[in-house]
């Protein structure tokens, strides 16, 4: 048989809407798209949010706080977790204030100061008296607890070769990291040394 | 208060942070009787949106009680038990004028692209999340609704984004009568979106994954079809032959930034980032719809590019339909649903993982082991 893709017709449903109904709770209840909460889209309706300003009031801006040159102003509203601050800080702020959102500069710095506050923070981490504990952090040990080797081995799932890469993602930036410093400090010795 | 905090890629722990205060006058203080891990949080947790800070709660999936309340706000008072939207949201922006509640334009400097969302960076607005024991809630005459009587805390945590954002996604797939409809991903969008395809009308629903507990799932609350894509040597292939070689009408991809399937595209946006998100299931979506379909993407990506097969989507004439869910429009119909019993949306959680291990909940999650599809939170502020 010609497949119905080749021909003006549809291929037959394995069910009925009648079958369906009976097997499934709830099936056809939104049927008609009037029902369904999506359509149509765009009502002009300000009313139906519970607002009761046209404008709302400005939050005071407690520290200079950073935008998208793709806005007119700083938005009425804001959230206040983690101010810039450091190096990571000043990179976030020239990616904003530098960069509309349309330019790749723009996230590339913005990943860049993630970097360099997650390492930062975390060097800074081990001179305080909460230093981290990668073990505890990564919920690494949940592969014990959890079945880490019986939810993986045998079971065809896809992302298991690249889970082997996690710890390589995780650790590998600071072994490099490590790496480089020490021969850093051992090719400086040298030039010590030797002047 | 305690509250998680974001220490790097792969890394949390529980802090002692201040308790968030009033700074706007209609601002709520909430305190968090429950919270969620979403998978939104996995594109966080492996530093895959750009502007995550050392520091931030991350958690956009919570209910609570009112704890303070600023002094414009009229609609909730001390002690309510409410549910919090993810969505950030004014209600009288351009947007939310017209119900688009996840694109509000008033509440995040941050980015024009993005809306606000409680602890997803700052690139959607610099709030931090509900996975602690207090949050600020800003616009509590807008965002928040107290939770009915009726309804659990574990159904009411749910409607707060995962079961809103699966409803929303079979809705944007325009499902009609007797549609064929294909769902990438089972996790909890994906089992949710392909729960209400039903609603809407599908005549079949297959759904897509690799992780066969996720399947099962699939099959005994989703009552879908399901094909896992490793025992394929084509997925796509594999969608035309069951479909007599027309494609689904409707495809809805609900997996996102770290989609599985393909080594290349995984290891070069998930792990070396060098994309905004690997586009695996999204372009398997894009080749398994038949011409002239819908393409619906619940699937969250970042602000990079991405090898999206696009010439494809063009050839075939299909309409992509997207958007992070405005989730408060989604209630009162779901509200009904629910009551109805048609939707149970605690049937998926497998995991309740209290604050002070979240650390773990985010591996267990991550990693998926132990069989986990939706783990949820519980926080005890004394
Ligand atoms: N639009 C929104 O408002 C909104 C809201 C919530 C979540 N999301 C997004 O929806 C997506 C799913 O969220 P979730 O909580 O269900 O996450 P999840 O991580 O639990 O589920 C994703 C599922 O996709 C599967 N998968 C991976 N690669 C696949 C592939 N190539 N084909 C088919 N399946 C594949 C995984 O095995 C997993 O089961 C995420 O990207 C999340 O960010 C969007
Ligand atoms: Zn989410
Ligand atoms: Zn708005």
């Amino acid at each position: 048989m010609t497949p119905h893709a080749y021909t003006p017709t549809s291929p037959p449903l394995p069910e009925t809407a009648d079958e369906l109904r009976a097997r499934i709770p709830g099936w056809g209840a939104d049927l008609d798209p009037a029902d369904r909460p999506a359509v149509p889209r765009l009502q002009l309706d300000p009313g139906r949010s519970g607002a009761h300003w046209e404008v709302p009031d400005q939050q005071p801006e407690r520290w200079p706080r950073e935008r998208s040159i793709e806005h007119a102003m700083l938005t009425p509203v804001f959230g206040t977790s983690c101010p810039p601050k450091g190096v990571s800080g000043l990179i976030r702020r020239q990616a904003y204030a530098r960069f509309s959102e349309a330019r790749a500069a723009h996230w590339l710095l913005l990943v860049a100061a993630d970097r360099v506050d997650t390492v930062g923070s975390t060097l800074g981490s081990w001179v305080t008296r909460r230093p981290e504990n990668p073990l505890v952090g990564t919920g690494i040990r949940t592969e014990l607890s959890h079945h880490g080797w019986s939810s993986r081995v045998g079971r065809d799932r896809a992302d298991v070769g690249h889970h082997l890469l996690d710890p390589v993602v995780v650790a590998g930036p600071w072994l490099v990291g490590g790496t480089a410093v020490v021969a850093l400090a051992r090719a400086a010795r040298r030039r010590r040394r030797s002047s | 208060m305690r509250a998680m905090v974001y220490r790097g890629p792969y890394r949390v722990r529980v802090e002692e942070k201040d308790r968030p205060r009033i700074e706007h006058p209609n601002d709520a203080i909430v305190r968090v009787t429950l919270a969620a891990i979403c998978g939104s949080d996995l594109h966080l947790y492996h530093g895959l949106m750009p502007d995550t800070r050392v520091g931030m709660t991350f958690g956009h999936e919570f209910i609570g009680v009112v704890d303070e309340v600023g002094p414009s706000v009229q609609n909730l008072s001390v002690g309510d038990r409410v549910m919090v939207p993810f969505n950030v949201y004014c209600g009288t922006c351009w947007f939310c004028a017209r119900g688009l509640y996840s694109n509000c334009h008033n509440v995040n400097p941050n980015a024009t692209a993005v809306g606000g969302i409680y602890g997803y960076s700052n690139t959607c607005g610099g709030y931090d999340g509900g996975q602690a024991e207090f949050v600020r809630v800003p616009f509590a005459d807008v965002g928040p609704s107290r939770i009915p009587d009726w309804m659990g805390d574990e159904d009411a945590v749910l409607l707060t984004d995962a079961l809103a954002t699966g409803y929303f996604g079979a809705q944007l797939g325009d499902i009609s009568e007797g549609d064929v409809v294909v769902v990438f991903g089972a996790g909890p969008v994906g089992l949710y979106a392909a729960r209400s395809a039903w609603l809407m009308g599908a005549g079949r629903v297959i759904v897509i994954d690799h992780l066969e507990d996720r399947l099962e799932k699939a099959r005994t609350f989703a009552h879908a079809e399901t094909m896992n894509f490793t025992q394929h040597a084509d997925i796509v292939v594999q969608m035309k032959r069951t479909t007599d070689f027309l494609g689904a009408d409707v495809a809805i991809d609900a997996v996102g930034a770290e989609a599985d399937g393909n080594l290349l595209q995984h290891v070069s946006s998930a792990k070396l980032k060098l994309q905004g998100g690997s586009p695996i299931a999204l372009n398997w979506a894009i080749d398994s719809v038949r011409k002239g379909g819908t393409v619906s993407v619940m699937g969250a990506y970042g602000p990079l590019f991405s090898a999206v097969k696009f010439g494809d989507a063009m050839n075939k004439g299909l309409t992509i339909r997207t958007n992070q869910c405005p989730v408060k429009r989604q209630w009162p119909r779901l509200f009904e649903h629910v009551r109805n019993g048609y939707l149970k949306p605690s049937d998926i959680v497998t995991h309740r993982i209290p604050l002070e291990h979240i650390a773990e909940g985010y591996h267990i999650f991550s990693a998926k082991l132990d069989g986990c599809i939706k783990p949820l939170i519980t926080v005890d502020a004394a």
